[in-house]
């Protein structure tokens, strides 16, 4: 076990907020959901808890705000006993976000917002100018203010989900798969929406899915738990990725872990290389100067270094390159800001077996060959596993 | 010859003055069981086992003829607007409990749930949860129990002219005039009519949150 002290120089968090100790919870037909399960949920990041259905993550869940008593054990917040504290008081000190939202069908987009607020004794007209605010900081238009629930896509009642459970600014959200009932492309915006607002608030968010894409992607820590409401693995993911625990977390994990893993290797270390880049408005010495052994083709970019496409050398002649003859560039990665798993995709795509770099406003910074990429992420395997040995 | 709207005397009312008579002999029972069916639905959904004995009593009470209701009230209240209208609560009471209770129950799960983890208690959560959602079935059990509780006045008659509208039937044939019983049947059906369509109205007001396409 780590000292807490530990834990903020390695984890980049600090302290433990939430504390579950041994808890398990035996419903009244006999079913353990939970057992015996201890779990020290870091200050201001998310927590994960992934498993297959049935495994006792909204049972867990629910022990932390009271909506299910645990049957033995104890749920410390910020030290002290969640038990001794009244109910209501601990519950509008989290915020609380459900699949399909769970909004007040009879409510107006902004009174529901306003709800927390509310019950704990703001004015009418303080409330909403919370709510409208947080509409603004979900994404969400301001005209949507008087809607009805009905009237929204459900992506957008999941963020107004979303905003009601932070209108009361409580350090802790809890979420139960809140992003599940929405189709692959709003899910991803919703994700990404709430990476940003955990980076602006610094929420300690405990976050539930069966989705371990969506665990990988959120979560700062993941806890994996199995059938039977037991702890399998609780670790970073990057440390899941590359160190199951078990026969249960690998097979949990999926085939495809390792690539999934290259996630959080950088692309900041990869040697780019700008010889065989040309630009469309390039003199025929520039092109020949480019063409060398190494690089069986050339990328063309336009006069202000946006990519275009491949071609060979010998099919290029200086003022009268012809975009439409190129060959397709695939999808470039952002250099540095990307991951070696987005530049191997971008290699692998290219039709050349070489990989595009842009900078972030889209100019190419260098192109990179799969062999380069294979190498760079050799070395960042080598350099993960003796992090991981020092830190034993 | 007498007209259409020309009243028998020992009545000792107008047309305008019966209607008016019917409307309150009708309207405060439904109000008397909305008023008690409320907290009735509320133990019924708190306590799930109390439903089933509950509707079983309400399933009971609705068998029961008015006129047997009358019998027994008629010792004690006599022959009074009173005697009418208990009977017409009770008949409200059980239209109502199980209109509510069914209203309250279908708010979704997710609903409730969101309602708890915010810090409702079990009262504010009934009062600004679960019955707001519940009134467009609270509605079609009014919509019901006024109908019924419209008609079923004119059977006061029976009991000393407590009938309102209902009273002209007995005219009608006491005095050969059957114009008056079309009157008070014509009548009748138009005040369950107008109050039928008031109360749609008034659902949709309370209501703007629902669907059109559900309306
Ligand atoms: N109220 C309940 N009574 C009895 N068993 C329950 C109850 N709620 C959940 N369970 C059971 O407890 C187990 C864990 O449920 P849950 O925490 O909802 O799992 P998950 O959220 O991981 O799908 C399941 O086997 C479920 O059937
Ligand atoms: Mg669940």
């Amino acid at each position: 076990m780590v000292s807490s002290g530990d834990f903020c120089q390695t984890r980049r968090v600090c302290g433990v907020l939430i504390r579950i100790d041994s808890v398990t919870k035996r419903y009244p037909d006999g079913t353990v959901a939970v057992d015996r399960l201890s779990l020290d949920i870091p200050d201001r990041s998310i927590t994960v808890l992934v498993g297959p259905s049935g495994c006792g993550k909204t049972t867990t869940l629910r022990m932390i705000n009271r909506m299910v008593e645990p049957s033995e054990g104890t749920i410390l917040l910020d030290g002290r006993d969640i038990m001794r504290q009244p109910v209501n008081t601990l519950r509008r000190s989290m915020g609380y976000v459900i699949q399909n939202a769970g909004l007040f069908q009879h409510r107006t987009i902004i009174d529901n917002i306003a709800t927390v607020p509310r019950l704990l004794g703001w004015g009418k007209e303080k409330a909403r100018e919370r709510a409208r605010e947080l509409m603004g900081r979900v994404g969400l238009d301001a005209s949507l203010a008087k809607r009805y629930p009905y009237q929204l896509s459900g992506g957008q009642q999941q963020r107004v989900g979303v905003a009601r459970a932070l209108a009361a600014d409580p350090p802790v959200l809890l979420m139960d798969e809140p992003f599940s009932a929405v189709d692959p492309v709003v899910r991803k915006g919703l994700q990404d929406e709430l990476l940003r607002i955990q980076e602006e608030l610094g929420k300690t968010i405990v976050f539930v899915t069966h989705d371990i894409d969506e665990a990988v992607k959120l979560g700062t820590m993941v806890a994996v738990m199995r059938t039977g409401g037991r702890l399998a693995q609780f670790a970073p993911p990057a440390e899941l990725l590359s160190e199951p625990a078990d026969e249960f977390v690998e097979d949990f994990l999926g085939a495809d872990r390792g690539i999934r893993r290259l996630s959080f290797f950088p692309s900041a270390g990869l040697e780019l290389v700008t010889a065989p880049v040309v630009a469309t408005d390039s003199t025929a010495e520039q092109i020949a100067a480019r063409d060398t052994p190494d690089a069986p083709y050339l990328l063309v970019t336009s006069p202000d270094g946006k990519p275009l496409g491949w071609s060979e050398p010998r099919n290029l002649t200086a003022g009268e390159i012809d975009p439409a003859q190129l060959l397709s560039y695939g999808r470039p990665f952002v250099a540095g800001t990307d991951s070696l798993r987005a530049a191997l995709d971008c290699a692998v795509l290219s039709p050349t077996g070489w990989a595009v770099a842009v900078d972030a406003d889209g100019r190419v910074a260098g192109v990179v060959s799969q062999q380069t990429i294979a190498e760079a992420i050799r070395g960042a395997h080598k350099e993960s596993t003796s992090e991981a040995k020092a830190l034993r | 010859m007498s007209g259409f709207f020309d009243i028998p005397s020992d009545l000792q009312h107008s047309w305008l003055g019966l209607i008016g008579l019917h409307l309150r002999e009708a309207l405060l029972p439904v109000l008397a069981g909305l008023v008690l069916a409320l907290p009735i639905a509320q133990l019924c959904v708190r306590f799930r086992w109390l439903y089933p004995p509950v509707l079983w009593v309400t399933t009971v009470l609705y068998a029961i003829p008015s006129l047997a209701f009358f019998v027994v009230l008629i010792d004690y209240t006599g022959q009074t607007e009173l005697t009418v209208m208990i009977p017409l609560a009770v008949y409200s009471l059980v239209i109502l409990v199980p209109a509510i209770v069914d209203g309250v129950r279908s708010v979704p799960q997710e609903t409730l749930a969101a309602a708890t983890a915010m810090g409702f208690g079990p009262l504010r959560r009934y009062v600004q949860v679960q019955l707001p959602i519940a009134v467009p079935a609270i509605i079609a059990g009014l919509r019901v129990a006024v109908v019924s509780s419209i008609s079923l006045v004119s059977v006061g008659t029976l009991i000393g002219n407590q009938g309102a509208l209902g009273n002209l039937l007995a005219d009608s044939m006491f005095y050969h005039r059957p114009e008056l019983a079309v009157n008070s049947v014509v009548t009748t059906a138009v005040l369950a009519i107008v109050i039928d369509a008031l109360l749609v109205g008034l659902r949709h007001l309370l209501t703007p949150w629902m669907e059109d396409t559900a309306k």
